[in-house]
C-alpha cells in the first residue's frame, strides 16, 4: 500500500463526505457464516463520535469528488474549486478490511459525485461491495448511496450486497430543487427510492416461501434533508419525511444543519450560523412521530409551522393541549403517559410495570428516574391533589425553563438523549 | 437469630453456592464479601464459603426458572459491576422474587430491585463503550492486539461479540487492572495471563513489537477522524459526554502518538 498517496485521497474524500449526517449501523441482521469476517447483527456501535458529538461508525468517504453536476449547496459540485481525488475499487477494499479488523468501525458508507454518468457511477460502487461480500468474505455493514438517475437494474443490484441503501433528497421542498439543482429532476430521486422499496417487499414475501432467498437491503433506507438552505418551514421538512416513511418506507430520515459552504445569492451567506437547534428539534418530532404515536399534525400544521426552540416539540405539544392534562399516574393508559413532558420511553415501561406492584408516589417516581421539573404539572399520583389548572400555558412554560435552565442545555444534543 | 458474614472465593459461582447455603442453612446474613476484603461488621461470625458445583447448578437452575432471561442477565451484570456490597443486594433480590408470586424481578419500586437494575445498566454500559473503544494493533506474529482497563470486570461478557465478529483473525485482549487477558485462537476463546512490556504501550508502542504497516493505520485512522470533523458544529461539552476523557488513551485517533 502506498500510504502517501492513500493518506491524502483519505482526506480529501472524507472531507467531502462529512456532510452526511447518516451513521447508522444497525438494523442489518447479517451474521458472520462461515468463519468470515464481521458481523453485523446486533445493535450498530459508534467507534469514536466527532468533536460535533456526531457517532463516527462506519468509514464515510466519497469514491471520488469529480462531479458533472452543479448543485448549489454541495461541496463537490463542479463549479466549486477544490482539490479532486478518485479511489480505485481496491483501495477502498483493503482500506475498510484494514480498519474493520483493528475494531475502528461498523463498515463502509461508500457515496460519489456523479462521473459520466449516473450508471457508470453506480456500478463502480456496486463493484466495491461486491468485492467485500464475495472476495474479502466480509459481513460488516454496507452503506450504498443510490445514485439519483441509476437504472432500475442496477438499484436491484446494489441491494444484493448492500445493507442499507440511500438517495438524500437535500431539499425538503420541490421549489427549492429546481432552485438550487436544476440539473436534477425530482423523479431521479423518487425512482431509486421505489424500485429498492419494491424489492425490499418482494424479497421479504420471497423470504417467507424460500429459507434461501438472499437478502436485499436488509437494514432498509434512508434519506437526508437539509434544513436551512431554502426557506423552507418545519412544517414542510416533517411532512416530506412523513411522506417518506410512509410511502417508502424508510428506516430514518436525517436532518442536517445547512453548513454554509459558498457565496452563492441563493443561500445562506458564510459564516451563517448552522441550525443546530433547529435540527435537534426536528429531530425530536421524528422520534415522537415513531416512537411516541403523534400524528405529524399534531405536531406541525397550518396554525403551527414552526417549532418552539426553547422547548422541546413534546411539552410544547402538552402546553397546547393543557386539557389532556393532568393525568393519574397510576390509572392513565400507556398512550397518554407517553405523551407527559418529562417522561421517556424507559421510564413509561418502569411505570407500568411498577403500578402492577404498588400505587406509585412521587418518591417512587423520583427512583425511576423521570424529569419532575416538567412532569409534575402534567401528572398526579392521586387524583384528590390539587391542580394546576388555573396558570396560563404561558407562565407554565415560563417556570419550566426557569426550571430546568441545565437540563435544557444538557438537551442541546444532536439525536440522542431526547425528553 | 445472629447474624453472618460470608467470605466467598469472589467467582460468581462463589456466590451462588452462598446463596444455597444461606437458603439451606436458614443464615441470616450481614454482609457477603469475596476474599481479600475485610467485613465492616465486627460482632458477625465469619464464615468461609467453598464453591461446590452441584449447589451451582441448583441456584441456577432455580434461578433461571423465577427471572427472566433478562432478569438473570441484570443480576449477572451487576455481580461484575464488582461495587462494594453488590452481593447483599443481589442476595436482597433473590430473596424478594423467591417470596412474591409476580414477576418481582421488575418491581423497581423495591429498593434491591432497582440497584442491581441500575448496577447492571453501568455495566451494560461499559460492555458497550468497550466493544466500541478497543482498539486492536497487529503484531508482527499476526495477532490483534488490544488492552483495556474496564471499570468494571466486563471482559467474560465482551468475549461473545468479538469472537463472532472476528472469527477468522487471531486475537488477545488483555485487562491491565484485572491482568487476564482472552486469547481467541481461531477455534476458540480461552483465558490467558502474561506478563506485558513496558513499552507495548496502549496505542503506538514500540514498532519492534508490530507489524510493518501497523502505525500507517493508526495515523490512517486518524487523519480520517480528524477530517469527519465540522467545524462550525464544534461542540466538545457533547463530545467528552460520548468519549469520556478516561477512555481517550486507548483510542489512537484521540491520542498524540509519534
Ligand atoms: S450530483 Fe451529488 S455530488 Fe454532484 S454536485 Fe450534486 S449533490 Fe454534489
Amino acid at each position: 500500500m502506498d500510504f502517501d498517496r492513500i493518506k491524502e485521497k483519505l482526506n480529501i474524500l472524507a472531507d467531502a463526505a462529512k456532510y452526511d449526517v447518516s451513521c447508522s449501523s444497525s438494523g442489518s441482521k447479517r451474521t458472520n457464516t462461515k468463519k468470515g469476517l464481521g458481523d453485523s447483527s446486533g445493535m450498530g456501535i459508534c467507534h469514536s463520535y466527532t468533536q460535533d458529538g456526531r457517532c463516527v461508525s462506519l468509514l464515510k468517504i466519497l469514491l471520488t469528488n469529480y462531479c458533472i453536476f452543479d448543485c448549489a449547496y454541495c461541496v463537490t459540485r463542479k463549479s466549486n474549486d477544490i482539490k479532486r481525488a478518485a479511489f480505485k475499487v481496491q483501495e477502498v477494499v483493503d482500506l475498510t478490511i484494514s480498519f474493520y479488523r483493528r475494531n475502528y468501525i461498523e463498515g463502509l458508507f461508500l457515496s460519489s459525485g456523479i462521473f459520466k454518468s449516473p450508471d457508470h457511477t453506480m456500478e463502480r460502487l456496486i463493484r466495491v461491495a461486491k468485492k467485500l461480500r464475495e472476495e474479502e468474505n466480509f459481513n460488516g455493514y454496507i452503506h450504498l448511496k443510490s445514485i439519483p438517475g441509476a437504472s432500475d437494474e442496477l438499484m436491484r443490484e446494489a441491494g444484493l450486497y448492500a445493507d442499507r441503501l440511500s438517495v438524500n433528497i437535500e431539499i425538503p421542498t420541490k421549489s427549492g430543487l429546481k432552485l438550487l439543482a436544476p440539473e436534477k429532476k425530482h423523479e431521479d430521486f423518487m425512482k431509486p427510492m421505489e424500485k429498492v422499496k419494491n424489492e425490499i417487499i418482494q424479497y421479504k414475501s420471497e423470504s417467507k416461501l424460500i429459507k434461501s432467498t438472499p437478502k436485499y437491503a436488509p437494514a432498509g433506507q434512508s434519506t437526508q434533508m437539509i434544513v436551512g438552505a431554502t426557506g423552507e418551514s418545519d412544517r414542510d421538512i416533517m411532512y416530506s419525511s412523513a411522506f417518506f416513511y410512509k410511502n417508502y418506507n424508510m428506516k430514518r430520515v436525517y436532518y442536517s444543519g445547512y453548513v454554509p459552504i459558498s457565496n452563492d445569492p441563493r443561500l445562506p451567506a458564510l459564516g451563517t450560523q448552522v441550525p443546530m437547534m433547529r435540527e435537534n428539534r426536528l429531530y425530536q418530532t421524528d422520534w415522537l412521530m415513531r416512537f411516541y404515536g403523534y400524528d405529524v399534525r399534531e405536531l406541525l400544521n397550518n396554525d403551527f409551522q414552526h417549532l418552539e426552540m426553547d422547548i422541546d416539540p413534546k411539552l410544547s405539544y402538552a402546553l397546547r393541549n393543557r386539557h389532556l392534562f393532568p393525568v393519574d399516574i397510576n390509572k392513565v393508559d400507556k398512550q397518554l403517559l407517553l405523551r407527559v413532558p418529562g417522561i421517556g420511553l424507559k421510564s413509561v415501561n418502569k411505570i407500568l410495570q411498577a403500578r402492577k406492584f404498588r400505587k406509585l408516589n412521587w418518591e417512587h417516581l423520583k427512583k425511576i428516574g423521570i424529569s419532575m421539573n416538567r412532569a409534575k404539572y402534567f401528572i398526579t399520583c392521586d387524583a384528590r391533589e390539587k391542580e394546576l389548572k388555573d396558570v396560563s400555558s404561558e407562565n407554565l412554560k415560563q417556570l419550566i425553563i426557569q426550571n430546568s435552565f441545565s437540563k435544557y442545555r444538557k438537551e442541546f444534543t444532536q439525536q440522542l438523549s431526547l425528553f | 437469630m445472629k447474624s453472618v458474614v460470608l467470605k466467598y472465593d469472589g467467582s460468581f459461582p462463589g456466590f451462588l453456592t452462598c446463596v444455597f447455603n444461606a437458603y439451606e442453612q436458614k443464615l441470616e446474613i450481614a454482609e457477603i464479601i469475596p476474599e481479600g476484603e475485610d467485613q465492616k461488621q465486627l460482632f458477625s461470625e465469619t464464615l468461609e464459603v467453598i464453591t461446590e458445583d452441584f449447589k451451582v447448578q441448583r441456584v441456577l437452575k432455580s434461578l433461571k426458572k423465577k427471572l427472566s432471561s433478562n432478569g438473570f442477565t441484570r443480576l449477572y451484570y451487576s455481580f461484575l459491576s464488582e461495587i462494594p456490597g453488590i452481593e447483599l443486594k443481589m442476595y436482597d433480590m433473590i430473596r424478594y422474587v423467591y417470596s412474591s408470586q409476580e414477576k418481582a424481578e421488575l418491581d423497581y419500586s423495591h429498593p434491591s430491585v432497582l440497584d442491581i437494575s441500575k448496577a447492571a445498566k453501568q455495566v451494560g454500559r461499559e460492555k458497550h463503550r468497550m466493544e466500541a473503544f478497543i482498539r486492536f494493533r497487529l503484531t508482527k506474529d499476526d495477532l490483534y492486539f488490544a488492552v483495556i482497563e474496564p471499570d468494571f470486570n466486563v471482559l467474560p461478557v465482551i468475549t461473545k461479540h468479538f469472537k463472532s465478529r472476528y472469527a477468522d483473525q487471531r486475537w488477545l485482549i488483555y485487562d491491565l487492572k484485572r491482568k487476564l487477558g482472552v486469547h481467541y485462537d481461531l477455534q476458540k476463546a480461552e483465558y490467558v495471563s502474561m506478563e506485558l512490556p513496558e513499552d507495548i504501550g496502549i496505542s503506538g508502542g514500540n514498532p519492534d513489537y508490530f507489524a510493518e504497516g501497523e502505525i500507517y493505520f493508526q495515523h490512517l485512522w486518524k487523519d480520517y477522524f480528524d477530517s469527519t470533523n465540522i467545524k462550525s458544529r464544534v461542540n466538545m461539552r457533547l463530545h467528552i459526554q460520548h468519549v469520556p476523557k478516561r477512555y481517550w488513551k486507548y483510542l489512537s485517533e484521540k491520542s498524540p502518538f509519534a
